[in-house]
């Protein structure tokens, strides 16, 4: 497991350091100037020389890339052009609403997903397998921000439960949690038909196989079966996508966020994107993308650890 | 009667009879079984052979209740002692599936958990037992350093993918031994593997049944090697049992025209050099739509004017040895 561990984190190293050369040489190739947004478009191609030198642009690509790499490591993202303060402390400081929101979102749609997976491929067949069947395809085919509005519309707006929106108030754990709710809602419930699908088809596959029956000929509860057994190889695919669902929504999260009116990473790009601001963009997007890269990684150590056979095979 | 019965049973470990199971498919009802009757006495050994396809491990799971959802059992019974499997609760099966009554899978490669060491699987079919887990762990030590697997206690902790075919057997001879089961199934136990892994497999089972004093039902398509390790064999084709009695009855003094066709096809009788191997001309019936004939009189190479071709009744030829067979009870040398 140590051995996998190492081999897994030095693949993810070599990921990202491809993966943000990709994306710094794709910004870097996005038409538009830079500098006239900065500078904006009466600037003299004095102040233009000056900037490109302050920023390094003069230079070629190689040693820009270099010189940003180092950065990087250094936690240096780079400056936000208008408001002169670091990339890396405006992204940290809306990592956590972003972080918040997935992870309870993730959290009670695999708590609900996954087991009524397993109940549905354990009695598969029965009124209850086909009523969640329905119900998982509703929740996948209904998009994450008509949710979103509905449930803002009737929580919020008609029954006055729960805040419509913002983030709460700093330091105020209830109130950030009360704003939470609607929006990991939203996000989560398609996950939840997600979840309970998949678990399902993989459940039904390890429950044939024959080392089930093995399991079975000799007697053992048919719990020790289902949840010992078999739900350690059949949540690995649900492992594995969970991984990838988490590092997207990262990102992807900027509908909630927008609909609730909530500070966070999607929202931080979507409108830095907007206005243009390419440090902010990159150093975001480039954070993302390390971060999704951490929990693919994360969700295959998961899976290796679940599964002796991936831990051999790297 | 009842007191016959209960008498008869007495002395067998497992008693099937008339067992017949159907299996619904879109093709119709397949009829897998129909009226089979194995009884296996206690400490023998009872060899079950037929070409594929004939019923064997439907058998198998009919015992161990291990049939799949579209399998329908007909009628018929299987005492274990004297109580009936078939009418079993879940709970009541559970408590013998693994204690009195054990199996031996055909593939050794994949009958075992791939994610869990062997040492939790081993440990965790002991979960009857009120023995705390380290002695657990000892008699899966013992148990595989019996079956001759080298430094049991390291290989614990290693996983199926770990270890070669011949090893995963003997893990799983291990396994199936190790609650000390007063019936021993196994299923082909040897025909994934090679032709020496073969003979020590079958080997190590002869010594381990002997010091267990178990009883086996050993299913093969290997006639030699039910020759060499079975007491008793029971004959199948398609879905019935056409002869049965003990090896020197079945391979000396066959009696229906299907047993001694197998016994001319197995490659290790044939004396001559040939490059073709014999095999019998014909197909199994199609189990699906089934007439009230003789099942094996499109194959038969004795019929003539004397068969009624109908399904003759199973008749004792000498004591213990059964044959369905119309030409046979005349006793002529076929
Ligand atoms: N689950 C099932 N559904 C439908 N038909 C089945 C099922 N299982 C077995 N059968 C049919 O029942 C008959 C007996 O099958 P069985 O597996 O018992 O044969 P077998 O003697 O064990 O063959 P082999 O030597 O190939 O293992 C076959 O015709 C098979 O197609
Ligand atoms: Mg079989």
């Amino acid at each position: 497991m140590t051995y996998y561990l190492i081999k897994r984190l030095g693949v993810a190293a070599i990921t990202v350091v491809i993966a943000v050369s990709l994306l710094y040489g794709m910004i870097h190739a996005v038409p538009g100037d830079p500098l006239s947004v900065v500078l904006g478009p009466r600037a003299t191609p004095e102040m233009k020389a000056a900037l490109n030198k302050r920023m390094g642009l003069d230079k070629p690509f190689v040693i820009q890339l270099g010189t940003f790499f180092i950065n990087v490591l250094q936690g240096d993202l780079g400056t936000d052009v208008f408001t002169d303060t670091s990339v890396s402390e405006i992204f940290f400081g809306q990592l956590p609403f972003t972080v918040n929101l997935i992870f309870l979102a993730i959290g009670w749609s695999a708590l609900l997903g996954i087991p009524l997976g397993c109940y549905s491929a354990v009695r598969r067949n029965t009124l209850i397998d086909k009523l969640t069947g329905v119900f998982s395809v509703g929740t996948i085919a209904i998009p994450s921000f008509v949710v979103a509005l509905y449930s803002l519309l009737i929580f919020a707006v008609w029954l006055k439960w729960l805040p419509a929106i913002g983030a709460g108030k700093e330091g105020d754990f209830m109130d950030q949690l009360s704003h939470l709710l609607l929006p990991s809602f939203a996000v989560g419930l398609g996950w939840v038909g997600y979840l309970s699908r998949l678990v399902r088809a993989s459940m039904l596959e390890v429950l044939g196989e024959n080392h089930i029956r093995t399991a079975r000929a000799f007697g053992l509860k048919e719990s020790t079966i289902v949840l010992g057994y078999a739900l350690r190889l059949a949540i690995l695919p649900t492992v594995a996508l969970l991984g990838v669902g988490i590092g997207n929504m990262l990102s992807g999260a900027v509908f909630a966020e927008i609909v609730f009116a909530r500070p966070g990473v999607g929202k931080l790009i979507f409108d830095s994107v907007i206005t243009r601001n390419y440090p902010l963009v990159m150093g975001s997007v480039i954070m993302t993308t390390i971060l999704f890269v951490l929990f693919t990684t994360v969700a295959d150590l998961i899976s290796a650890f679940l599964d002796p056979r991936i831990r051999e095979n790297l | 009667m009842t007191g016959e019965t209960q008498n008869r049973n007495r002395e067998k470990v497992l008693s099937i009879k008339d067992l017949s199971v159907n299996f619904k498919t879109e093709n119709g009802l397949v009829q897998a079984l129909r009226r089979v009757s194995i009884d296996i006495p206690p400490k023998q050994i009872v060899g079950l052979v037929g070409e594929s396809g004939c019923g064997k491990s439907t058998v198998i799971n009919s015992i161990l209740r291990l049939l799949s959802n579209n399998a329908e059992i007909i009628q018929g019974s299987i005492h274990l002692q004297n109580k009936n499997i078939l009418m079993m609760t879940s709970t009541q099966l559970r408590a013998i599936r693994g204690k009195r009554i054990s199996v031996i899978f055909q593939d050794p490669m994949t009958s075992l958990n791939p994610a869990l060491s062997i040492g939790r699987q081993m440990t965790d079919i002991q979960y009857r037992d009120q023995i705390n887990q380290v002695a657990k762990r000892q008699r899966a030590i013992d148990m595989l350093t019996r079956v001759g697997i080298p430094d049991a206690e390291k290989r614990l902790k290693s996983y199926p993918h770990q270890f070669s075919g011949g090893m995963r057997q003997r893990i799983a001879i291990a396994m199936a031994l190790i609650m000390e089961p007063d019936l021993l199934i196994a299923d082909e136990p040897t025909t994934a593997l090679d032709a020496t892994l073969q003979i020590q497999i079958i080997e190590l089972l002869k010594t381990l049944q002997k010091e267990f004093r178990c009883s086996v039902l050993f299913v093969s398509h290997h006639l030699g090697l039910v020759a060499d390790f079975c007491d008793q064999v029971v004959v199948m084709y398609a879905g019935e049992v056409v002869e049965s009695g003990n090896v020197r009855d079945i391979f000396h003094r066959a009696a229906h025209p299907y047993t001694k066709r197998l016994l001319e096809c197995d490659p290790a009788r044939i004396k001559t050099k040939t490059r073709v191997l014999p095999t019998i001309p014909g197909y199994i019936p199609d189990l699906v739509n089934l007439s009230d004939d003789c099942i094996f009189k499109d194959r038969c190479h004795v019929k003539d004017n004397k068969c009624p071709l109908t399904v003759a009744p199973l008749t004792e030829l000498t004591p213990g040895h059964f044959v369905q067979c119309h030409l046979s009870q005349e006793g002529e040398n076929l």
